[in-house]
């Protein structure tokens, strides 16, 4: 079935929304009443139909707006993508894996013809079409990296392995959340994980680092990680900070419920053929409170994991200007019965 | 483990001890892109027992119609090589892992020097035609036996031209290590690959010279999880379940139709632990996951990855 895809703006008026069905497959990320920071990787196998990994690559009813949005960031600031000359493998390995993907998952959208080296892609729903030769990076209208990522929804960063560890030796990042860092290219696993309160301790990083390390080629994983923001907006970049930090003073009790939205980040990593590197993909969805209680299971779930947060994390998710207010909202869900374990929306 | 299906296309004996594989896909799709010095583990099975091997991937890497392995006949073989030679012809089904790389070759590097021994040579074959294409500085050396045992040797001069310096031991050829080593630009990487006694004295001779240890590469084949067979008792289920030397524990539990938890079956994610009721041996953990005085305390183990020596185990599952 082709996605109708809708006019949407991530700034300014924020005309976004999402449809009922949006709602019901958001990747609530909660089984448990109580938080805790874990690595929780999984393989990225096929999910269930309609779900956000029934795909490699989830394309949604946002696709269109949010592909305008990055844009739009990297207009304001080219900084935000960025690529080191041995990174070209690497980029070629993204072209293939998306192209791929998407033509394979979503062929009423998008289709990818080749004749050997020579290809040619077409995006539909953003209306490009484009033939090149695989691999030339010069018959491409800019880097092969950039070229794919403004065509799926998400960030993108491509890390190098080398020394034992992972370089971010080329990205594409206009959606950031929590990351306390401007995208810097070059960084080491463990500098781009450093801000991290609690979890460094815990030796989390080192457990995941270790496993990446050994990612396989044809075995994908993903995680999902969460934060609150306000607004859905998907730019919450440091550098941009005081273009969306104000808003946290603009929620109150009357509005906390529409402008405050959980946001999570589905992040699969998969390894690259010929670079031997990995891509990191983190996918943003965002949600109101007011969508989310739909399903007062859900409402109900986020006011106990809210309301037992460590306000570490509570200020290191830059939450605290407006949680009291939420989980007071969120409370009216909360009949105190005890609940399943389970993400399930009803 | 994703595994891919494949048939035997072609095999050829390039040497009087050495057998050229070339692969290709049973459902006739193409092989992914790899990377130069990667490997694939191939599964035979060998009398009803399954031999996974370690094999380098060799030819172009985006050669996708064809995957290409060399094997040489292993005097004391676990069975492994003796199959390859003996039983595997055209038309043979086997099953391969995707390719692995473990021996990448270092993309800042301003130099690199490979150092092959023998059937050491085929990582570098795959990472050669990577070299080339990026027009990278390199040198190769080649040491064997004698000239018809340096397999590929042709094929090389066709690769390299000057780049390449062979080596052969009844002609009283000797690469000279030290002097081969201290002569290079900073910036310059080794890899070697080969007998044992080489990869040391490679590695040795340029940490003596004082390179960094990230600039030098070996070659080391580690199978995924082989091991000695033990036997576990599952306390709840009241069985006892084999667990033979290629499977992991978590795999012989499955088999024997016992439900168990997992997620990532690498060992990292904490989802497979159980507790261990009894034991009267060592626990071999080779997880991420428990902290090294969980390991030492002996009351926990990830199946996924983790074996045991002992005579007695017993599981809470
Ligand atoms: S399944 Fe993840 S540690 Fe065993």
């Amino acid at each position: 079935m082709a996605l109708a895809f809708k006019q949407e703006t991530f700034r300014n008026d924020y005309k976004y929304s999402n449809s009922p069905n949006a709602i019901k497959r958001f990747p609530f990320p909660f089984a448990e009443d109580q938080y805790m920071y874990s690595v929780n990787i999984e393989p990225h196998v096929k999910g269930k139909t309609g779900s956000v990994s029934e795909f490699a690559f989830d394309v949604d009813e946002h696709y269109v707006g949010e592909c305008l949005d990055k844009q739009l960031t990297l207009d304001l600031d080219r900084g935000r993508y960025a690529a080191l000359p041995h990174m070209m493998d690497a980029q070629w390995d993204f072209v293939e894996l998306t192209m791929e993907a998407l033509s394979n998952d979503y062929p009423e959208h998008f289709s990818l013809k080749k004749e050997g080296l020579n290809w040619t892609w077409e995006n539909k729903p953003l209306n490009i079409k484009q033939s090149f030769v695989f691999g030339d990076a010069s018959t491409m209208p800019m880097d092969p990296f950039e070229f794919m990522s403004k065509q799926v929804q998400g960030d993108f960063v491509l890390l190098d392995q080398r020394d034992e560890t992972l370089y971010a030796d080329a990205g594409f990042v206009t959606s950031q959340a929590d990351w306390s860092l401007a995208f810097d290219v070059g960084m080491s696993w463990r500098e781009w994980h450093a801000p991290v309160p609690r979890a460094t301790e815990l030796g989390v990083m080192d457990r995941a680092l270790k496993y990446l390390l050994n990612l396989q080629l044809g075995s994908p994983v993903r995680r999902l990680n969460w934060t609150m923001t306000v607004n859905p907006r998907l730019d919450t970049s440091p550098e941009n900070y005081p273009l969306w930090g104000t808003d946290r003073n603009t929620v109150n009790p009357e509005n906390v419920a529409d402008k405050v939205h959980l946001r999570v980040e589905l992040q699969s990593l998969f390894r690259l053929p010929r670079s031997n590197g990995i891509v990191f993909s983190i996918r943003c969805y965002l949600m109101s409170l007011r969508e989310l209680s739909s399903y007062p299971r859900w409402a109900k779930r986020l006011h106990r994991v809210q309301k037992t947060m460590h306000p570490d994390l509570i200020e290191y998710k830059g939450m605290t200007k407006f949680h009291p207010m939420m989980v007071e909202w969120l409370s009216q869900f909360d009949d105190g019965s005890a609940m399943a374990v389970g993400t399930q929306p009803e | 483990m994703s595994m891919i299906d494949i048939k035997v296309a072609a095999v050829e004996q390039v040497t009087p001890l050495v057998k050229h594989f070339t692969f290709v896909k049973r459902d006739g799709s193409p092989f992914p892109a790899f990377s130069g010095g990667s490997h694939v583990v191939v599964s035979m099975n060998v009398g009803g027992r399954v031999h996974r091997n370690p094999y380098s991937l060799m030819g172009s890497p985006a050669d996708t119609d064809a995957y290409h392995i060399s094997v040489r006949k292993q005097e004391q073989s676990r069975g492994g090589s003796v199959f390859m030679h003996e039983n595997v012809e055209v038309g043979t089904s086997l099953q391969i892992t995707y390719p692995v790389n473990l021996f990448s070759l270092a993309k800042k590097a301003h130099k690199h020097i490979l150092i092959a021994g023998g059937i050491g040579i085929t990582p570098f074959m795959s990472q050669l035609i990577d070299l080339n294409r990026l027009n990278a500085n390199f040198e190769l050396h080649y040491a064997f036996r004698s000239p018809e045992h340096g397999a590929f040797a042709d094929k090389l001069k066709a690769i390299c031209s000057d780049k390449l310096h062979c080596y052969a031991d009844s002609k009283g050829e000797r690469l000279d290590l030290l002097a081969l080593l201290s002569k290079q630009p900073l910036g310059t990487h080794v890899y070697v690959c080969g007998p044992n006694p080489m990869v040391v004295a490679v590695i040795e001779t340029a940490r003596n010279l004082g390179w960094p240890e990230n600039h030098i590469h070996s070659e080391q084949f580690l199978s995924p999880g082989i091991g000695e067979p033990f036997k576990i008792q599952l306390a709840k289920s009241n069985i006892e379940v084999h667990v033979p030397a290629e499977m992991s524990m978590l795999e012989a539990i499955e088999a024997a139709g016992v439900e168990a938890d997992y997620l990532c079956r690498g060992g990292v994610c904490g989802r497979c632990e159980v507790n261990v009721l009894e034991s009267d041996g060592a626990l071999l953990h080779h997880d991420h996951f428990l902290t090294d005085a969980e390991k030492a305390a002996g009351k926990k183990i990830m199946p996924c990855v983790s074996r045991a020596r002992c005579d007695r185990l017993v599981l809470d599952l």
